[in-house]
């Protein structure tokens, strides 16, 4: 697996978002707002104009589809107000199982954290030994191909017969779901180390942890960057998988809990939370790993 | 002559799988302390395995390579290489790079100030200091290659190592190597083994020119004294007799009794 797209993307969206609020705070010439703002405003509009417009439409054509009686799913004029004060207020409390979709988003961060961490932490390892080693990638490489399209919910009741305990058993899923990409992506990175890059850690007489944290880790970088963003979507799509299990407040469980008691409204509402929190968990780790692999990626 | 460096009865034959590929057949030559040696030869002809043998990157299939009398046969920075393509860390800035070195070298021999100013010393006497805080990326080959001339010369080398040093750049930048190259040599009097592909290249700046053979099984077919004081002005040498005769050697050799033919 090579370097996809997702960097080139990735790229162009860090270099503009930042610069436009940045640079609004701070004018230094007299001729600053003809000459940088109004272009650069511009450029904001025109990225997030668009976008809206579509949104608009999609939500016309939805509530035309949807607003005639015998319907089966709600439009949304119905689940702005049936699900109001989830979509105004993130964080109110009204209860110990009444509270707004930003708490529970954040109990699921809290576990897709550990999981995500685990996997980024044990996949960077595996990854790293198994890239020094032909054999291994050979004998590995085609297993974990196999293993990586299994999906979460698929892994939960091994997870379960394992763990007999919900708890570490969500974070399992969530790991293991992760895991592979940055392993195989990490793998790869090691194993495409330029020969040139050996030759002078052989001259300098790098020792291991040397060689390993001044040649592998940053020339590697940028393949593992690719492994942590596509291991950071799939931990955010175990989620619900995950959270089937535990119960409490997360936000996967809070759409299997409405799905129960028939909230449809709720659910959808749910929904545009996980997409927008994904979005932007993705969009994080794209950005750190624009910044640690800057330089790294040309010759 | 004593025998600084000196390559013994060296061949090398490289295995891959049942394939067996002979390069170097029986190579034997010595550079004395302070000489500029080149080493001249077609494409493909094993100047690069030899260079690599040199630096210890790769191992001899039989004989040795010795320095001041000691067996050599893994890399170190007493040989100091300066790669075919420059070999820069692209995350590390063109000061990190050189530094990289001087901390390995020197470490717990030198402070950490000495070894920041024999740092920017290197960089200067390859006037890159001004460029100290841009990465490979965002320098130019040539500029590329004075970084990684900085960053062998920061060894301290016993021998330094040239790999084509200048075979990617324009004529110009080339020539402009090629002085400051000379500037250093004699400066510093280092040791030096370049490998080139280039007549003028080789005439002007060795003390000595080593032809090699085409492959497979090259081996050392000339060797060739260039007996031109020094310091050499490129400009004055044009119409020098001994430089026009040295350089008519070296293309008799390359061109009439051992002319390039493409291996199948
Ligand atoms: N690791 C290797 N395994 C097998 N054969 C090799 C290996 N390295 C080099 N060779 C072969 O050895 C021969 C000499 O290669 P080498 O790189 O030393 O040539 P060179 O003289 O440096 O050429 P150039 O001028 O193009 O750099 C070539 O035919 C090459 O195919
Ligand atoms: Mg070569």
């Amino acid at each position: 697996m090579a370097m996809p797209a997702l960097t080139a993307e990735a790229e162009t969206a860090a270099a503009t978002t930042p610069a436009a609020e940045v640079l609004v705070f701070k004018p230094r010439t007299p001729g600053f707002i003809q000459a940088r703002l109004i272009p650069m405003l511009g450029d904001a509009a025109a990225k997030v104009i668009p976008p809206l417009v579509m949104l608009t439409l999609l939500l016309v054509v939805w509530e035309l589809l949807c607003n005639k009686p015998g319907a089966t799913l709600p439009p949304p004029t119905k689940i702005w107000t049936e699900a109001y004060d989830l979509i105004v207020d993130p964080f109110f409390v009204a209860g110990p199982q009444d509270i707004g979709l930003g708490w529970r988003v954040l109990t699921s961060l809290q576990r897709v954290a550990i999981g995500y961490g685990l996997a980024g932490f044990i996949g960077i390892l595996i990854g790293t030994i198994i890239g020094q080693s032909v054999w291994a990638m050979r004998g590995l490489d085609p297993i974990f191909q196999v293993l990586r399209t299994i999906s979460p919910l698929a892994w939960l009741p091994i997870s379960l017969a394992a763990f007999r305990d919900s708890q570490p058993s969500a974070i399992f899923v969530i790991f293991i779901t992760a895991v592979w990409p940055i392993i195989i992506n990490t793998a790869v990175g090691i194993r495409n180390i330029p020969q040139d890059y050996r030759n002078v850690a052989a001259v300098l007489r790098l020792n291991h942890l040397e060689f390993f944290w001044k040649i592998m880790i940053p020339s590697a970088a940028p393949y593992i960057f690719t492994g942590l963003r596509i291991g950071i979507g799939l931990s955010w799509l175990a989620i619900v998988a995950a959270e089937m299990l535990t119960g409490g407040v997360g936000i996967g469980f809070f759409i299997w809990d409405a799905w129960n008691s028939s909230r449809i409204p709720d659910i959808v509402v749910a929904l545009a939370y996980i997409g927008m929190v994904g979005f932007v968990l993705d969009r994080i780790v794209a950005a750190v790993g624009n910044v640690v692999t800057r330089g790294t990626t040309a010759t | 002559m004593t025998a600084y460096l000196k390559i013994d009865h060296v061949d090398k034959v490289f295995i891959r799988g049942s394939r067996e590929t002979e390069v170097l057949k029986n190579v034997t030559m010595s550079v004395a302390r302070g000489e500029f040696v080149s080493i001249i030869g077609h494409s493909g002809c094993g100047k690069t395995t030899l260079l690599n043998i040199v630096a210890g990157l790769t191992p001899v299939t039989t004989g040795a390579v010795l320095l001041e009398n000691q067996e050599v046969n893994e890399p170190g920075p007493d040989r100091a290489v300066v790669f075919q393509n420059h070999s820069l860390l692209p995350w590390l800035t063109a000061y990190d790079n050189v530094r990289l070195a001087v901390d390995k070298v020197f470490s717990g021999k030198r402070s950490r100030a000495e070894r920041h100013q024999w740092t920017m010393h290197n960089l200067e006497l390859v006037q890159m200091a001004h460029a100290k805080d841009k990465r490979p990326t965002e320098i130019s080959g040539g500029m590329k290659q004075r970084v990684g001339l900085a960053r062998a010369l920061a060894m301290e080398p016993k021998v330094l190592l040239l790999d084509e040093p200048f075979g990617a750049l324009d004529a110009l930048t080339r020539a402009h190597l090629q002085d400051s190259v000379m500037a250093i040599h004699t400066k510093l009097g280092n040791t030096v083994m370049m490998i080139t592909h280039d007549v003028d290249e080789a005439v002007l700046l060795s003390d000595r020119i080593v032809m090699m053979t085409n492959g497979p099984a090259a081996y050392i077919g000339e060797v060739l004294d260039v007996p031109l004081a020094r310091p050499r002005r490129r400009l004055e040498l044009s119409s020098n007799a001994t430089y026009l005769r040295c350089r008519q050697r070296v293309l008799e050799f390359l061109y009439e009794r051992h002319s390039f033919v493409e291996a199948a």
